[in-house]
């Protein structure tokens, strides 16, 4: 029996060792050719940088051009995390808690608009905002983005708010209070977690977008995924610094899951665990 | 739960319905305008009534691209579901390793679509990408942009490496709700690992993997930025799946008509197979005793 479990134990971690490095050797090829000079990664090929640069990074941190689509992009993804958010958590408590007419048609149409592929919205959006007078401007690319993401937080909120039992409503509303500061007073705080793991999900969606918010964007909140396209010029590719501007966008990314970690599981499974 | 009857959550609903109703409703409505009308240019339209309708559904091209996403569709859920429910019950359960896997294992669905195009179209390249170039050192004629099934095979290992994740945290947030109990009950009937497997991890996966399921072929039918970055649709139009035709016909030749009878048609299609997925998934739902 205890020779079984170990030489289970380490094929486990074989197989997740090499799970592992088949998920890392994409990345690792990024950031090593990110370190290296145009020259090096043409000429030669090694498997670490010979030549250690940083003049790739120092290109996309000093010109604004560059950096102001790391900007863009993080104005735009916050935008759309807190709007979603707000407009999710009053829908998802009416979802969990009460059922009245139509209320799973509407579940299902809202879902349906985080099926519906960015494609098909890509020209009506670039209609509509621009008649509006909202195009090229980050709100645009927030509320488009809101297509599929309240749609999704509503779906995770509802999930974690099914968990918390009806009881404590109302205990809350005999206790005299008004549902307003029940909410953000009691029912806020319960579902912290979800929330957290809600606002991950805005925030990783809205981020790895592109079609809608290159369509939506020309200049002024231009994406820093659709400013990469620049690197393609008439002397050919810059690949130094193509990797450098993709292993750039990496790193909020991993900044929020090193946060949210703890609930990575659950809020994958979207509360309903 | 039981849920009490109240009109008045309607009010609660009303903030989502307004937003999502103008960033969903208006634009298919101007999709479905299109649909049935003729533009000759100046803003001028006509009429058309069904035209482009029994185009689109009679045409050659349309059949194709929704032939090559069904396939890759397909193809990638054959493995990625085995895959990531594997990649699931090998994971630590607790501790410092399993932090490591679930945040590394996050990582690819955190990299903005393009760059995980940018990422393979480079590790791919024979001259300067490690893939291809080992590839090209042993012998195995490789190369994505000139071979279609090379093509292809590039983008499913791709999607593999972008979304297995997806599908094995899922998978593996279902297996940690299992109590030990279960388990304790299967040694005591010296139940095999595969029956342990089978009648008690499986059925415990099941909701979350409905979800798994239901995100991925959402997201891989809709798929358009990976493929594009890495081949553009090419070589020829083998990789042509159906976001990207729809882009090269509605923005590329301006096709407004057609691209709109094809896009509603492409977005019914979806959604006939995702309600299917969501009856199934909210039956689970009760059967659970939620």
């Amino acid at each position: 029996m205890a020779d079984k479990t170990t030489s289970r134990i380490s094929g486990s971690t074989v197989v997740m060792g090499l799970y592992l490095l088949f998920l890392m050797l994409p990345v690792y090829w990024l950031v090593n050719m990110s370190l290296k000079t145009n020259d090096e990664i043409l000429s030669a090929f090694t498997l670490w940088p010979r030549d250690l640069t940083f003049a790739n990074y120092a290109t996309i941190l000093t010109d604004a051009s560059w950096y102001m689509g790391y900007v863009n992009s993080i104005i735009y993804v916050t935008l759309n995390t807190v709007i979603s958010i707000t407009v999710a958590l009053p829908a998802a408590y009416a979802f969990s808690r009460y059922s009245f007419v139509g209320d799973k048609h509407l579940f299902f149409w809202l879902l349906t608009n985080r099926m519906a592929p960015p494609a098909v919205f890509a020209l009506p959006f670039f209609q509509l905002y621009s008649s509006v007078g909202l195009f090229d401007t980050h709100i645009a690319v927030a509320l488009a983005h809101t297509l599929f993401n309240v749609p999704l937080a509503v779906w995770i909120l509802e999930g974690f708010m099914r968990g918390v039992p009806k009881e404590i409503d109302e205990t809350a509303y005999i206790d005299g209070y008004g549902f307003g500061r029940f909410f953000v007073k009691i029912f806020m705080p319960l579902i912290a977690s979800g929330i957290g793991v809600a606002a991950f999900f805005c925030f990783m969606f809205s981020w790895v977008e592109l079609l809608l918010s290159r369509t939506l964007t020309s200049v002024d909140a231009k994406p820093i995924a659709a400013t990469m396209t620049r690197t393609v010029g008439a002397s050919g590719v810059d690949w130094g610094v193509l990797a450098a501007a993709g292993v750039l966008t990496i790193l909020p990314g991993a900044l929020v899951i090193y946060f949210v970690r703890n609930y990575i599981a659950k809020g994958f499974a979207l509360g309903r665990v | 739960m039981e849920k009490t009857v109240n009109q008045k959550a309607w009010f609660l609903v009303l903030p989502v319905l307004v937003l999502v109703s103008f960033s969903a409703i208006i634009p298919l409505m101007t999709v479905v305008n299109y649909s049935v009308q003729d533009s000759f240019g100046q803003n001028q339209f006509f009429w058309a009534g069904l035209v482009w309708f029994e185009d689109i559904l009679t045409s050659e091209r349309m059949h194709s691209a929704l032939g090559r996403q069904a396939l890759f569709t397909g193809i990638i859920l054959a493995i990625q579901v085995p895959l990531g429910i594997f990649v699931a019950l090998n994971m630590p359960k607790s501790g410092f390793w399993s932090t490591f896997c679930l945040v590394t294992m996050s990582l690819p669905l955190l990299i903005p679509w393009n760059v995980v195009g940018t990422i393979w179209q480079i590790f791919g390249r024979v001259d300067i990408g490690l893939l291809g170039y080992t590839l090209d050192a042993i012998g195995i004629d490789y190369n994505y942009t000139q071979d279609a099934l090379d093509a292809w095979i590039t983008l499913i290992v791709m999607d593999v490496w972008h979304w297995t994740s997806l599908i094995a945290l899922l998978a593996f947030a279902g297996l940690k709700s299992i109590p030990d109990a279960y388990y304790q009950a299967a040694r005591i009937d010296q139940a095999s690992r595969w029956k342990v497997f089978r009648y008690i991890e499986l059925p415990k996966m099941s909701g979350v993997l409905t979800i798994a399921i239901l995100l991925r072929f959402m997201d891989s039918f809709k798929i358009y930025t990976e493929p594009f970055v890495v081949t553009g649709g090419g070589p020829g139009n083998a990789t042509t799946f159906l976001s990207i035709d729809l882009v090269k016909m509605a923005l590329g030749q301006f096709d407004l008509g057609p691209a709109a009878a094809f896009s509603i048609m492409y977005f019914l299609v979806i959604l006939a197979i995702s309600w299917v997925f969501y009856t199934v998934m909210t039956n689970l739902d009760k059967q659970g005793g939620v």
